[in-house]
């Protein structure tokens, strides 16, 4: 995409919707958001990236049989670029997972794309299951496993949380020095690099894990983080949705407080964080956690604007009755501004913000599952 | 040489036509076959170079048995297939 065609779109007018069944792209017109184009159509798209330095995007797919595979568009039409891959395993090396099983060095998921920062470009990051963080310098073209990462000897305590396998699923590029990178697994905790990948530093203490036996409840490496944000005017800030509650950063993640009477629930998979106001926040609640439901079937967000220490109900244009949508860790999503936010739900379900949440707008209800949503 | 059929729900995603490799074993046979068609080998094998998981492959009749290594025996004029579960919805 050309710089003119990129000045044409204005910021936050358009949606990438990555769904069990293809990428929906909603573009803004009027007042109106509206399916503009269908991509991958009847595949599954499980992660969209909008490179907001250059315009492109990066759209993972998972075909089942065949494999996790990756495509990227400059505006021009989709090419299918190569995936993330393993390098192969030692001859006897073994390892298993936290079943007793092979752990198998082959991507399973891409679940975090990431853009490097704004003096790297071409430099994406790259999360995936079982484990292993990947890093391209050439816009996705060459992937190279982060060695030091996938070899330091706390990874392999790492287990599956949602899925029977470790994943990344969180990647934050700090915003004034590109070389400082946190990521968040699911579950193995947060962990730090500030050069570029050479060293890993586990972070998170004050997480707190109700899950696992008691000695390890505050090991930073197993705590279940769901999803981990960055405020982008102040990066000290960070906001964690965690399996068993929210927690918060003052310090670039190195402690974090817990919030532990967030309404009406903490549990729950996405955070948000508003790009220049550290203290404003939102998720989207559920019933914890073996439910995984909306309380009371009201599908509700929850916005803090004093970091954490009160949580309003959003629900103004949002389903009230008989609402069981999951909105999944990458599905909500907030654009540069601050004032616009989305959310994609299991149940097909799309909505748009406008006023920070105030006010809702319903895009869809008839989509397949939505499993990330994203401005770009 | 061998002759390799793909399922035809591989040819939604990328071309894969039959074709015709030489190789001893199904290891040989599909490294010749994906050094002309380089984008077809990540959508039958994995990172390690092992058959995928719900993917299987048929040598005249009979499903290969060293999904690792490949290694079972083709003969000149084989008859191979490859092809996957049918799951989903």
């Amino acid at each position: 995409m050309t710089d003119k065609r990129r000045s044409d779109r204005v910021l936050g007018d358009r949606l990438l919707v990555s769904t069990r069944k293809g990428l929906f792209t909603i573009e803004r017109g009027g007042s109106r958001w509206d399916i503009a184009k269908v991509d991958f159509l009847g595949d599954n798209v499980t992660l969209t990236l909008a490179d907001r330095r250059d315009g492109r995007c990066y759209a993972a797919l998972d075909h089942g049989h065949f494999g996790v595979k990756l495509h990227r568009s400059a505006g021009d039409g989709w090419e299918e670029i190569a995936a993330p891959a393993y390098p192969p395993k030692p001859e006897g090396h073994e390892e298993t997972d936290m079943w007793g099983r092979p752990l198998a060095w082959s991507t399973a998921r891409i679940w975090a794309l990431q853009g490097g920062g704004d003096d790297q470009p071409g430099v994406l990051w790259c999360g995936t299951l079982p484990g292993g963080l990947f890093r391209s310098t050439d816009h996705g073209a060459s992937w190279q496993l982060c060695r030091s990462l996938w070899d330091e000897p706390k990874r392999r305590q790492w287990n599956g949380g949602g899925a029977d396998l470790p994943g990344i699923h969180s990647v934050c590029v700090d915003p004034t020095q590109s070389h400082r990178v946190w990521i968040a697994v699911s579950t193995g905790g947060i962990w730090f690099t500030e050069d570029s990948g050479e060293t890993w530093q586990p972070r998170g203490n004050g997480l707190r894990a109700e899950y696992v036996p008691p000695e390890l409840t505050h090991e930073p490496n197993a705590q279940d983080v769901h999803c981990l944000v960055q405020c982008a005017a102040a990066p000290e800030r960070m906001w964690v949705q965690h399996h068993n509650g929210i927690f918060v950063s003052s310090d670039h993640g190195r402690t974090f407080a817990e919030i532990s009477d967030a309404a009406p629930s903490g549990f729950g998979f996405p955070v948000v964080v508003h790009p220049r106001e550290p203290d404003t926040a939102w998720f989207v609640p559920e019933i914890k956690d073996e439910k995984r439901i909306p309380r009371d079937g009201r599908l509700v967000v929850s916005r803090t604007r004093d970091g954490g220490k009160s949580f309003e109900l959003l629900s103004d244009g949002l389903p009230q009755t008989h609402a069981y949508d999951v909105v999944y860790r990458h599905a909500l999503a907030i654009d540069a501004s601050g004032d616009r936010l989305a959310f994609g739900s299991t149940t097909g379900g799309l909505w748009v913000s406008e006023n920070q949440g105030d006010r809702w707008s319903m895009v869809s209800h008839t989509l397949p599952p939505v499993y990330a949503v994203t401005f770009g | 040489m061998a002759r390799v059929n793909f399922t035809a729900n591989l040819q939604r995603h990328l071309s894969c036509p039959q074709a015709e490799a030489a190789g001893t074993t199904v290891r040989e046979v599909l490294d010749n076959l994906f050094a002309e068609n380089p984008r077809a080998r990540s959508y039958v094998l994995d990172d390690q170079a092992a058959l995928r998981r719900h993917m299987t492959i048929f040598i005249d009749g009979r499903t290969i048995r060293d999904r690792v290594h490949l290694s079972d025996a083709v003969a000149e004029m084989s008859s191979i297939h490859v092809l996957q579960a049918l799951s989903g919805g």
